[in-house]
């Protein structure tokens, strides 16, 4: 083989469509005769629908139908389980889920109510104006501490209390590590809500082909197929009869995954109905409230530690705001419970959660997914260990660290994706050591920072680890086909929002077909292509879809080789697969193009072997036995003004083990990416509500979104170590740069500003400059 | 987010302009760079009947500099025209270092600075900016103009002195005395963002080096631009002179003065109390700053 | 009542266009539905985003605070004016070659604010850069490498002049 394209950094296939405004996305489908919607949204977080008239708005010209929930029939009714909670003993788990139109009651500001077909979204949204709804609002619970108490206004009223969910999980017997440890360590810990805010929002076009009786769905989903298979079943039809298609995605981020967000029914549905296209465009306003959110949690946590900062043990307990209904399970809870243990070998863990319904808007997983909850109350604990007991920040991470020969790693838990949550492989020490040297975390601390300090500035260093589980199951597959044109068509079941697959599962076959990339048309997301699939989460599709692509091509390489040489009449071994003709070693003149093998694999004459099949191509499923794990460490080095608590970022170093890498450009873009939201996470971003559950911050003006001016520079370093559970010894990357983000902020402005010196600890996120000072004020009194 | 249904006017001249403000009043909206108005008409928070584009009218895009320094700015002049412009630059310091504060380059490409007066929003950096330069206001309407000081101008958040059928056609800014010296600051939480807090000075010294005249005005702090008297009372008179421990000690003071003078409302991103030790904070640096700027722009003794 | 016609013309990539609109009509909506010009993005509708952005007589501005009946006699470019995907504008080229995009969406609105920016600033630093995008958000890349591409499309542009 010439030149490999599998680890090459090649510019991606898809940009010169993107960039030239030609790449489609779902608001730029445009049929004939197309309807358009606006969903009317409860003003009130808790409210009871006393009645709703729609009169006014119907005479309104433009208008085509109004939609409340008892004209939907059969269709309004509670969403499927998107995930169901793992099997873990003794937990205890309450599904409600969210109709597309709430019926009697609405249990968030933003819940959808009515929903308006019209000639345009500007008639649709004169038309909101129009209807009446008779609102009586009730009591709102919109605090998670206060949600969680017995006496809490209720979010469903069938239930005894708030609790969505109580899951517990022990590893060893916590009770031991304290009665021998040395130093114990307790604090609380919260993080607050904040949200994806992709800069394309969501949207549904749908077209009901009537003479076909067949549905086509635009989507801006992470998951085609499970919502063609959803949809199916919601519509009463058969799955062959719907198509769902992602087409490009302006950035997912998890949210974009949700079954069933209403809109994703009401358009198809109401397209069924009115026998027109139906198209629905969320605008920002929107967004706020009918996308998910995450990340409210409140953490009690303790440490048990040796006198040599010898993590001996860990105890949480932990509430988690699911907002007003819990459609994707547990997974994010389950995510902060799980990486919480982080790369330390902690023998003894003991942690407990309450998933707490509030009357806010629904909680799903966006990148991180619940990570760096765990990350951060680790983190944290490890610096104020490091503190108490005189160690050295990195040390005392490294003196925890589970040694390289120690994997598998056994964490005796079970894992979001239903498995027992263990570790792979890893070298955790090599990526500090890397970190370290890189920053020049000796030398800042030596001789940087008292110089500087010295001469008045407020300079501070931070320095977090973290794993990533990534990469979980169930399945992706693959089908490559050699056309007869001699291009390679590489269709697979998932979406994609910009982290560049049809660049990476292109390189992952072409080196096996002797093809250029430049030869491969990669397809995804358009389930008429692909029947199955799951769906691009969790850092899941480079690894699992990867895989898949990566056998199939494989068995197709097989194909081509076997079928040459039998037309060769010679051995397979004397074949060479290169620029995209199969020709006998030293013998250019005796060969076949892939397209002319393709032809002759499908003869018109003569039977296709026994046990063989037609055409050069193949399909391939992947499934992992389980996740595979990434790990890194991040540091960074801020300035702080001590007066009004502003922070400038002065260097950021990431440094990541991700495993094999299919294009280390691509895996670099998804790190800073994910840094660029995690310092929004740690610093900007935050939903604001009031006591009434009303988000005060519903807009880009005032929720913050980091610009070119918030974002540094960020260097930075590998390391490799292979996954041993998938054959290309791959892990994914998703959403390795946004988990760590949290802690690092607080332990550098921690540093900066010196504040555990006066007696101030940082052990919230978000850290807006109005924050510190809030904080930094109450010590110093 | 689309806007409400509305009539449109694209009037070629001033006098169609007003005449149609004067026979639609408060149903009627001027429509000059948009950078405001239409977020908040697709947020659907405004709705006028009638919107009048004044991007027609040649006369309105005045921006007009004396050799002795006076500044008019009229209805149509963008903020990115005022932030290039060396005249500005030269004669007005404190509006040109204040306008680089707003927003992003593209909205500053449309914004026009009228705009953001009329406006009148009490977090944006301009109208206090123009209460600090004693600016005044020329309003027009088919009854005739009358002049508005800025400090009368601004009347509550989103609200003005114009009459509903008066169009501000232009601000004048005075040329400023030789021993003037200015200097704005701000902290958003990111650039281009309405600040959590901002505050404008201007500060005077005679030939003696004693301050004559001071103004410390803020941006956030309330429903309009608040020009702090307490904060001034404590510079005038004093010379700042060139002492930096002595100066220092003096926008300290001046600054205490301001925090004690206001009474911000919080924000979701700044607790009031915090608003209220940026105000202290930011104003004792940027009386610092104007001052060490008066001392250089001396007038000389002869005069 | 049917919502009044507003008859525009305006010239658009270069082309003479004409059209009946509402006077309501949002220039971004104006140019992605009726002229069917989807490259121009519309993120958030009120003019944070930056990812509308258009020129407009030739100055970067936010299309979704524009009425499409305001640019009568005036003239737009897009994204579209720029390259096609078989030839890259340089600009564009530098973004492939730098990665300068991941999902894409906010990237025509960043292509031209920076066309402008690069004619009015041949030799851009790394800072002056930065401060130029920042009225455009972008959710997926952090903005460095779209900062190294604008570098690189300034510094192929000075190699050619
Ligand atoms: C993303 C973003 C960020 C921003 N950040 C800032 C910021 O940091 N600081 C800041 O100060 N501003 C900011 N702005 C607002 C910006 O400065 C606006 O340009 C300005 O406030 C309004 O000017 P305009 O010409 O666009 O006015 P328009 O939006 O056209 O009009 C605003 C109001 O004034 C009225 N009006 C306009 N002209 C006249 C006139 N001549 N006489 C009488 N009434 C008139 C209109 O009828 C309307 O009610 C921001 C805007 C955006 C979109
Ligand atoms: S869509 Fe216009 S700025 Fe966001
Ligand atoms: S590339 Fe996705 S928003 Fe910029």
């Amino acid at each position: 083989m010439s030149t490999r394209a599998f680890g090459a950094s090649l510019p991606r296939r898809e940009d010169a469509r993107l960039l030239t405004g030609q790449a489609t996305f779902v608001d730029d489908i445009d049929l004939p005769g197309c309807l358009h919607a606006a969903v009317l949204r409860s003003p009130f977080a808790h409210a009871r629908i006393r009645s709703i008239d729609t009169t006014a708005a119907l005479a309104r010209e433009g208008v085509v139908a109004i939609y409340a929930a008892a004209d939907l029939g059969a269709v309004c009714c509670p969403g499927p389980l998107a995930v169901p909670p793992p099997p873990i003993e003794g937990a205890l788990f309450h599904q409600r889920t969210q109709s597309p139109l709430a019926r009697d009651k609405v249990r968030y500001a933003g819940e959808p109510v009515a929903f308006v077909v019209a000639e345009s979204r500007y008639v649709a949204e004169d038309a909101l104006e129009d209807i009446v709804v008779d609102w009586e609002p009730l009591p709102v619970s919109a605090d998670l501490q206060a949600a969680a108490r017995p006496d809490a206004p209720r979010v469903h009223e069938d239930l005894p209390d708030n609790i969505a969910a109580r899951v517990r999980q022990v590893k060893g017997d916590y009770a031991l590590a304290v009665r021998g440890a040395a130093h114990v360590i307790r604090r609380r810990f919260t993080y607050d809500h904040g949200c994806s805010s992709p800069i394309e929002t969501r949207g549904v076009v749908a077209q009901w082909d009537a003479r076909a009786d067949r549905l086509t769905v635009w989507d801006t989903t992470q998951a085609p197929v499970f919502i063609r298979n959803g949809l199916a079943a919601s519509l009463g039809l058969g799955e062959r009869q719907v198509r769902v298609v992602a087409p490009f995605i302006g950035g997912g981020f998890g949210p974009k995954i949700m079954m069933f967000y209403p809109e994703e029914i009401l358009v198809p549905w109401a397209a069924m109905q009115l026998g027109r296209p139906v198209k629905w465009i969320e605008d920002r306003a929107e967004h706020f409230v009918a996308t998910t959110h995450e990340r409210g949690q409140i953490h009690e946590a303790e440490i048990a530690l040796g006198a040599d900062g010898r993590i001996l043990g860990v105890r949480d307990e932990f509430l988690h705001d699911t907002g007003a209904y819990d459609p994707y399970g547990l997974t994010v809870p389950i995510n902060s419970q799980c990486t919480l243990l982080g790369p330390y070998a902690i023998p003894h863990y003991d942690s407990t959660f309450c998933a707490v319904f509030t009357h806010k808007p629904i909680v799903t997983p966006y990148r991180g997914a619940g990570r760096q909850h765990g990350v951060f109350v680790i983190e944290r604990l490890l610096d104020i260990a490091a503190r108490e007991l005189s160690i050295d920040c990195a040390e005392i991470r490294r003196r925890n660290f589970i040694p390289p020969d120690a994997f598998p790693w056994d964490n005796a838990l079970i894992y979001q994706d239903f498995t027992r949550l263990t570790y792979d492989s890893g070298q955790y020490a090599k990526v500090l050591d890397q970190l370290l040297e890189r920053i020049g975390y000796t030398d800042f601390i030596a001789q940087e920072q008292p110089r500087l300090r010295a001469q008045g500035r407020h300079v501070g260093i931070g320095l977090v680890c973290y794993v990533e589980g990534t990469g979980i199951g169930p399945y992706e597959g693959a089908k490559l086909q050699v056309q007869a044109n001699g291009r390679v068509s590489l269709v697979t079941g998932i979406g994609t929002q910009g982290q560049g697959h049809y660049t990476s599962f292109a390189q992952i076959a072409a080196d096996h077909l002797g093809v250029d990339i430049a030869d491969i048309d990669v397809i995804t997301g358009d389930t008429d292509q692909f029947y199955w699939g799951a769906g691009t989460f969790a850092s899941r599709g480079a690894v699992v879809a990867g895989n898949a692509i990566d056998q199939a091509a494989r068995q197709v390489r097989a194909k081509a080789l076997r079928l040459a040489a039998e037309i060769f009449e010679c051995a397979e071994g004397d074949l060479v697969l290169e620029g995209g003709r199969v020709a006998i070693a030293g013998l250019p003149s005796k060969s076949l193009g892939l397209g002319e093998l393709a032809q002759r694999a499908n003869p018109m004459r003569g039977a296709v072997a026994a046990g063989t099949e037609p055409g050069l191509e193949s399909t391939s499923y992947f499934g992992p036995p389980s996740g595979s794990t990434a790990n890194g460490a991040h540091a960074m080095v801020i300035e702080v003004d001590p007066r009004t608590m502003n922070v400038r970022i002065l260097r950021y170093v990431v440094v990541h083990d991700c495993g094999v890498v299919i294009n280390p450009m691509i895996v670099e873009g998804q790190v800073r990416g994910g840094v660029a939201q995690g310092i929004g996470n740690a610093f900007f971003e935050q939903l604001v509500f009031d006591s009434e559950g009303q988000l005060l911050n519903a807009s880009l003006a005032d929720y913050l979104l980091p610009s070119s001016m918030d974002v540094p520079s960020i260097e930075l370093g590998h390391v490799e170590t292979p996954s041993p559970l998938n054959p290309l010894g791959i892990k994914g990357v998703g959403e390795a740069g946004a988990i760590p983000v949290g802690p690092l902020f607080a332990q550098a402005i921690e540093d900066a500003l010196q504040l555990p010196k006066r007696g101030v600890e940082l052990l919230e996120i978000p850290l807006s400059p109005s924050r510190v000072w809030e904080l930094a004020r109450s010590a110093t009194g | 987010m689309k806007p409400p249904a509305f009539d449109y006017e694209a009037p070629r001249s001033l006098a169609e302009a007003l005449a149609l403000k004067a026979r639609h009043g408060e149903e009627a909206r001027f429509l000059a760079g948009g950078q405001s108005l239409v977020p908040a008409m697709n947020f659907r928070l405004v709705r006028p009947a009638v919107l009048i584009d004044l991007n027609g009218i040649a006369e309105l895009g005045d921006l007009a500099c004396t050799a002795a320094g006076r500044l008019q700015i009229g209805a149509l002049v963008r903020h990115a025209r005022v932030e290039g412009d060396a005249q500005v630059a030269q004669h007005q310091p404190l509006l040109a270092e204040a306008i680089r504060e707003v927003a992003h380059p593209q909205v500053r490409n449309r914004g026009t600075v009228c705009g953001n007066l009329a406006h009148a929003d009490p977090a944006s950096e301009l109208p206090a900016v123009m209460v600090a330069l004693r600016a005044q206001m020329r309003a027009v309407s088919v009854r005739g103009e009358r002049s508005i000081a800025a400090a009368d101008f601004f009347q509550g958040t989103y609200s003005t002195a114009l009459e509903s059928d008066e169009l501000l056609a232009q601000v004048l800014l005075e040329p400023m005395p030789a021993g003037t010296g200015t200097a704005f600051l701000e902290l958003a939480r990111r650039p281009g963002d309405y600040a959590m807090m901002g505050v404008a000075v201007v500060v005077r010294v005679d030939a003696s080096g004693a301050c004559t005249d001071a103004r410390v005005v803020c941006c956030g702090a309330g429903d309009r631009p608040l020009a702090s008297a307490a904060s001034a009372a404590v510079l005038l008179g004093a010379r700042p002179g060139s002492d930096p421990a002595a100066l220092e000690a003096l926008s300290e003071a001046a600054g205490a003065a301001l925090a004690t003078s206001i009474d911000p409302p919080g924000t979701v991103h700044a607790s009031a109390d915090y608003q209220r030790h940026l105000a202290q904070v930011l104003a004792a640096r940027a009386i610092a700053t104007a001052c060490a700027r008066a001392a250089t722009h001396l007038p000389s003794r002869s005069h | 009542m049917a919502e009044r016609q507003y008859p525009i013309r305006l010239t658009v990539n270069g082309t003479e266009r004409e059209a009946q609109v509402e006077a309501r009509l949002l220039l971004s909506d104006f140019i992605r539905h009726r002229l069917g010009l989807t490259g121009t993005h519309v993120g958030c509708e009120h003019g944070v985003c930056g990812a509308c952005t258009i020129l407009h007589d030739g100055v970067p501005a936010r299309a979704c605070l524009l009425f499409a009946v305001q640019t009568h006699g005036h003239s737009i470019e897009t994204v579209e004016s720029l390259g096609t995907p078989e030839h890259l504008h340089p600009l564009q080229e530098a973004f492939r070659a730098c990665h300068g995009l991941q999902c894409g969406y906010c990237t025509p609105g960043i292509l031209m604010t920076m066309k402008a920016f690069l004619e009015q600033h041949p030799d851009p630093d790394e800072a002056a850069i930065r401060k130029a995008l920042s009225g455009n958000l972008c959710r997926c890349t952090g903005y460095q490498n779209i900062v190294a591409a604008v570098a690189r499309a300034a510094a192929v542009a000075r190699e050619g002049a």
